[in-house]
């Protein structure tokens, strides 16, 4: 944060700086930035978690049943939305699912106590945005590998009155080319704007503290800190909800992929 | 906004986002999506097989028991049923003996009885008979000392025999 004369910048959480470790990638300039780091810690900490889950045996321990636990749930809902074929997929979207989720927790982070300043990856709409096209390109590629150019249909529902056609296309079609862009903004608003709104309650608590009326200020600090409190419980919760919205919208785009309607 | 900034044309960090994302899922989707996962779903699916299968087993235990407490009622019922037809079988043998034997021994004590009666009607005969004779005798004897006349010993049997038998 950037406290200069008394004002904090809430956007400056987003900022990515440079590590170092630079390398030359057709004609673009590739750092290990801040981003790339909680990239990795991300990656790291899902294995460490999945490791814990690997002990194999036929009564689980608590980690063990904690990581079946996300697979499960995984699995079973690819079942639920897809069928049997879809376990082919739940690798996919299971790496999806853990990877936004351990991003999104470890944004939460309330590291900034120690001076270590955690960095959101899934507020970033390129990152976000990669992987709804990453998962809309799955769509395609499956769609069209399974059915061919009948994978068009998907845009005339079953039962639709022939002079409807036309219109009713127009409008799928729409929709369908709208869900990456739905898809990866969805979670970098609700990353973004959880963040934004903590880092300007936790600017209203210290500016209250500092103000010149101690009294009013000190109201105002109280209050907002409360408020923080139940807006970081509300933060965890999203977290969870957006990285299974995502993992749920993909696996739902790819039964369309996979069965088409 | 630095989210939004990334994506004009100018920026530095663009690149290296999208190149360490990359680098980073696929390094998730492949040890940990291909690696890890089957391995743990593989855990999962053994453990509910077992499950299934110890169950299914049971069950077909369970059936066993069923079927053998069944036989083994069964078998107790036939030789239960088995004991009774022997008791009345001894039974009815028992009273089929013992009757046979009454009957022997009864026709025993009629011919026995048969044969005394037929022993005193002959006694009653020749004593019958001897009376006759005495009586013949003592008639003649007494027609012979009041009258003095003989009478033949068949003509006293007779007249014996016409006033005995009425």
């Amino acid at each position: 944060m950037a406290a200069e004369s008394g004002k904090i910048d809430p956007m400056h959480q987003f900022e990515v700086t440079p590590l170092g470790g630079g390398f030359n990638l057709g004609g673009h300039e590739v750092l290990f930035t801040n981003s790339a780091l909680w990239m990795v810690i991300a990656a790291v900490a899902l294995g460490i978690f999945m490791w814990g889950g690997m002990r194999r045996q036929l009564v689980p321990g608590r980690w063990q049943a904690a990581v079946e636990g996300f697979t499960g749930f995984i699995s079973s809902m690819m079942m639920a939305n897809i069928g049997t074929e879809g376990r082919k997929y739940t690798p996919y979207v299971f790496s999806l699912f853990m990877f936004i989720l351990f991003c999104n927790l470890l944004g939460m982070l309330p590291l900034g106590v120690l001076g270590v300043h955690p960095f959101t990856v899934t507020s970033h709409i390129a990152i976000t945005g990669v992987l709804a096209l990453l998962s809309f390109s799955i769509v395609l590629v499956v769609g069209f590998w399974r059915h061919g150019l009948h994978f068009f249909s998907l845009f005339v529902p079953h039962g639709t009155p022939l002079p409807m056609i036309p219109f009713i296309a127009v409008i799928e079609f729409i929709s369908f080319m709208i869900r990456p862009f739905s898809l990866g903004l969805r979670l970098f608003v609700a990353m973004t704007a959880g963040h934004v709104l903590l880092k300007v309650l936790s600017g209203f608590v210290i500016n209250g503290f500092n103000a010149d009326n101690i009294v009013i200020g000190s109201v105002v600090s109280v209050l907002s800190f409360t408020l923080m409190i139940g807006i970081s419980a509300l933060e965890l919760l999203v977290a969870g909800i957006q990285a299974y919205v995502f993992a749920l919208l993909t696996s739902l785009y790819i039964n369309d992929a996979v069965n088409l309607h | 906004m630095p989210q939004i900034a990334q994506l004009t044309a100018d920026n530095w960090y663009l690149a290296s986002q999208l190149f360490w994302l990359l680098v980073v899922f696929a390094g998730i989707y492949v040890v940990i999506g291909r690696g890890m996962l089957p391995k743990i779903e593989a855990t999962v699916d053994a453990r509910d097989r077992k499950v299934a299968d110890d169950l299914a087993a049971a069950k077909a235990a369970h059936a066993a028991a069923d079927n053998l407490e069944e036989s083994y009622r069964q078998q107790s019922d036939a030789s239960r049923a088995a004991a009774q037809k022997a008791v009345a079988d001894a039974k009815d043998k028992a009273a089929k003996d013992a009757e046979k034997r009454l009957a022997k021994i009864d026709a025993e004590l009629g011919e026995k009885l048969a044969a005394a009666e037929a022993e005193v009607a002959a006694a009653r005969k020749s004593a019958m008979a001897e009376i006759e004779s005495v009586a013949a005798e003592a008639a003649s004897e007494l027609v012979a000392k009041l009258s003095g006349a003989k009478v033949a010993t068949a003509d006293a049997k007779a007249a014996v025999k016409a006033v005995l038998h009425g």
